[in-house]
């Protein structure tokens, strides 16, 4: 098991290197459109260098002098020790910026993954046990229906609705107006409102696969010969299902949802930056978007990385949790 | 040669394998029945040849016998909800395609309405000010002008300036005459304005003198230049011959725009409504057009403001649906329902491209990676892990940032935009493909391909890839759907479909304006609920086309 685990992580590594060589190539490839902006801005004072000195100049400055080859081999360099360089846009250290933000994507992230699982497990069961029942269909349409919405399309309604119909929320922010005034207390009921209509945007676009997935498992487990005998040999059709089936389930599930751990702090862009929630998505979009390349490089790695470790859970999962899996 | 040998072998598998359209013949998962009537099939073929059994009575002749692609239909047809999205697909198809045509207007054309708009028109000015005229050949400069400004006010009837000293003489109301202490008249100072008729008389300093005069002193005929004029109680001057030439009045009236030329009519329906303390008046001008003028005093600059109620064409806006526009105009005045019919044909014709690229790499690489196994596998597997990690939305963003940049014409941008999602959504496809044909490389069917000698190619894409189809087929509807959605979110963002162009994601971008969220339902609502609906239609469709194909896994 060691060793496997050894193995995939080495694997993990040399692909990581190759996707951030890829990252590197098209980033370095793209315009520079930031030092452009700021060599245009520097060079229109009264007094100042030509355009081409002061993009000389900031090239210099920002390293973008080098060839990308080894530019990139400085840059990684820097990164594997932890130093992802100064943010163009942000005009802190990438890092500072990236500890500023991630909390409020992680709660959000971490509090719809909860409701998600509260909502999708329990109706996943409830359509397969009555499997072709119109209690199924319109759960499975109404998941499908939560997959098939498009995040802007629904987060816009649900301000539309919420927050300006009824007026019950902010449309956009993180926090109220007089957040500085409030106490501990009084924050964290403030940042919880203004959190609601986001963290519903998560869970209704998501909920549906995990509910989908649940039933898909429950069927099969349904379906298999130890159910049978279970119920053969007469035990309740409760015990059957929360003592025989369910726990079946939950092989497939737990593994899904910790492969899912990873992903709670990949942000969510779109929902951030409906709702104006300062989180990783948002500000990345920023970054990503005025040309910010240290950032850029930095949050397309991260999201690289978490993508390795959730894969690298679920198949270490599928082995702890499910004893008949074994891993050569 | 083996070829040539054998042919029945090659027909046989041929059969099995191309004939009917989706062959699941070999599939491990494939329901016994449908393989017992595959078998029927065959095998009543082969009957009629023969003619023996046209009349018996065996099952293959009273029972009907369906291919296995007709189960396949069969079960799909049976599945409410997949039809229901089947024909929702349908429909949008129609509504797309069909309905740019029938739609009497184009995706790009503007509409314009007249509105009413009240426009500055003229302005207005009692003249409390004293003007100045100079006596032809004469000096009234400003020093003079200022001079006896000042004595006016000071009450006396002469003044001095350095270059000598003036009298002045009350010729009437607010009316002086100015001259050189024992010497000629230098000009005249007046508050009553003197218009002439037309808009390009020039008025002499003779006549406006002699009318400013008979004006003030209440006469009602004067003289000047040798000719008689009369004045009448509307303050009109008239010629010896009848004619009007102008008239005096305390206000001064400007258009506000050159081009417009005040009529004495005009003036007059001004004046009065100024007398009467009205705020608006109406007028019909000499074309027979009747106007509304509504005036305003504009206490910064002292004076009135007439502002006219014009019709103006303005792009017809952001306006409510009705019967020429079902479902209103968008914000830069183009029809919102033909929008959408145009919108959805981008976002349908995206989705098929995109689809179309990433199965054709995927179908490629994935079969090359699952048939040939070893290094190749190895190598092709690794490619794919590499570009599974690459994060497709943050990359997509930078492009489409980077395409800004460089202003890329809009055409050219979506066919950019469709290359770039069809080459990211490559990886998952080529997994897939790679994990049927490991299963089905090692059945029994496959060893018969190997044994009848056929080449590698055709083994590959003749008799593994049609056995993968069912799986693409679904695997694409459910992909058409995603990869709708994340143009949309793209073009949502602004970084994909752009102007000219609609695409049902920049129809929904409007909504960012704030004004736009809460008081025009129509102009984001509608796209949203199109998108919606196509996109659920198709994963329903997708999961009915799975039901269908694998029935025994049934969800």
């Amino acid at each position: 098991m060691r060793k496997y685990i050894l193995k995939r992580l080495l694997i993990s590594i040399v692909i990581l290197f190759f996707v951030a060589l890829i990252i590197y190539i098209l980033m370095r490839c793209l315009p520079t459109s930031y030092l452009e902006a700021v060599a245009q801005q520097k060079s229109s004072q009264p007094g100042a260098k030509s355009y081409e000195e002061w993009m000389e100049q900031l090239k210099a400055t920002y390293g973008m002098d080098r060839g990308i080859i080894s530019g990139f081999f400085t840059w990684f360099g820097k990164a594997i020790t932890g130093n992802f360089g100064d943010s163009w846009k942000f005009t802190v250290p990438v890092v500072e910026k990236f500890k500023s933000v991630i909390g409020i994507s992680f709660i959000m992230g971490f509090v719809s993954l909860i409701l998600e699982i509260i909502i999708a497990i329990p109706l996943g069961i409830l359509a397969a046990m009555k499997q072709n029942s119109k209690t199924d269909y319109t759960i499975s349409v109404v998941a499908l229906a939560g997959i098939s919405l498009p995040t802007f399309f629904f987060a816009s309604l649900l301000k539309l609705v919420f927050a300006i119909k009824l007026n019950w929320f902010d449309p956009i922010g993180a926090v109220g107006r007089n957040y500085a005034q409030l106490d501990a207390f009084g924050k964290f009921l403030d940042m919880a409102h203004h959190l609601v209509l986001p963290i519903v945007t998560l869970v209704v676009i998501s909920f549906g696969s995990l509910m989908r997935y649940t039933r898909t498992n429950m069927l099969e487990v349904m379906n298999s010969d130890y159910i049978r005998t279970a119920r053969a040999k007469g035990l309740s059709e409760r015990k059957v299902i929360y003592h025989h089936a369910f726990r079946n389930t939950l092989i497939p599930l737990v593994t899904i949802i910790g492969a899912s751990l990873p992903g709670l702090f990949s942000g969510a862009l779109i929902t951030e930056t409906l709702f104006s929630v300062e989180g990783i998505g948002y500000v990345s979009y920023q970054a990503m978007v005025s040309g910010d390349i240290p950032f850029s490089m930095f949050y397309l790695s991260f999201l690289a990385v978490l993508t390795l470790v959730g894969n690298l859970i679920a198949d270490i999962l599928y082995a702890v949790v499910d004893p008949r899996v074994r891993i050569a | 040669m083996a070829d040539k040998n054998r042919p029945d072998n090659m027909d046989n598998l041929k059969n099995a394998s191309v004939f009917d359209n989706v062959p699941v013949t070999h599939v491990e998962s494939v329901p016994a029945r449908a393989a017992q009537d595959h078998a029927k099939k065959i095998a009543s073929d082969g009957g009629d040849q023969g003619g023996e059994h046209k009349y018996s009575l065996n099952d293959d002749r009273r029972v009907k016998v369906l291919s296995p692609g007709a189960l396949v239909a069969k079960r799909f047809f049976r599945n409410k909800i997949a039809m229901v999205g089947l024909i929702v697909l349908l429909s949008m198809f129609l509504f797309s395609f069909l309905g740019g045509i029938v739609s009497p207007y184009t995706q790009s054309q503007q509409f314009y309405r007249d509105d009413m708009m009240l426009k500055e028109y003229a302005s207005a000015k009692e003249s409390n000010e004293l003007r100045y005229d100079t006596a032809p050949g004469q000096q009234f400069g400003g020093v003079i002008q200022a001079q006896l400004s000042l004595a006016l006010k000071a009450g006396n009837t002469e003044f001095k300036t350095t270059k000598g000293s003036y009298e002045i003489v009350e010729e009437g109301t607010d009316f002086y005459s100015v001259r050189i202490k024992g010497g000629d008249e230098i000009g005249i100072a007046f508050k009553d304005i003197l218009s002439g008729a037309g808009s390009d008389d020039s008025i002499s300093y003779e006549y406006r003198r002699a009318a400013l005069k008979a004006y003030t002193n209440g006469e009602t005929s004067f003289e000047a230049e040798g000719k008689t004029y009369t004045l009448d109680e509307d303050d009109m001057i008239y010629d010896d011959s009848g004619k009007n030439i102008g008239y005096v009045s305390r206000y001064i009236v400007q258009a506000w725009y050159p081009d417009v030329f005040l009529t004495k009519e005009w003036k007059e329906a001004l004046i009065e409504s100024f007398e009467s303390g009205e705020k608006s008046f109406r007028f019909t001008d000499a074309d027979g057009e009747e106007s509304e003028y509504e005036l305003t005093y504009d206490p910064d600059n002292l004076r009135w403001v007439i502002k006219q109620e014009r019709a103006t064409r303005v792009l017809d806006t952001k306006s409510s649906p009705s019967w020429e526009h079902w479902l209103g105009t968008d914000k830069d005045g183009m029809d919102m329902l033909t929008r959408l019919m145009y919108g959805g044909r981008v976002s349908l014709i995206i989705g098929f491209i995109v689809e179309i690229i990433s199965t054709v790499i995927g179908v490629i690489l994935g079969g090359i990676s699952g048939y040939f196994g070893g290094w190749v596998d190895n190598l092709i597997m690794r490619i794919v892990d590499i570009f599974y990690c690459v994060p497709s939305m943050p990359i997509l963003i930078i492009l489409g940032a980077a395409l800004d940049q460089y202003m890329v014409p809009p055409m050219i941008r979506m066919v950019y935009l469709m290359l770039i999602l069809g080459f990211l959504g490559w990886p998952g496809m080529a997994r897939l493909v790679r994990g049927q044909i490991l299963s089905l490389r090692e059945q029994e069917f496959m060893t018969a391909t190997e044994a009848s000698g056929l080449s590698v190619r055709r083994r590959i894409f003749k008799h593994l890839v049609p056995n993968v189809i069912p799986q693409l087929i679904v695997s694409c509807t459910m992909g058409l759907g995603g990869t709708i959605i994340t143009e949309a979110t793209l073009s949502f963002l602004g970084l994909g479909v752009k102007y000219p162009f609609a695409s049902w994601g920049n129809i929904i971008s409007d909504v960012s304006d704030q004004s736009v969220l809460t008081n025009y339902w129509f102009l984001w609502i509608p796209a949203g609920i199109l998108l919606l609906v196509t996109v659920l239609a198709f994963n329903l469709v997708g999961d009915g086309l799975r039901d269908a194909f694998d029935p025994k896994m049934k969800r």
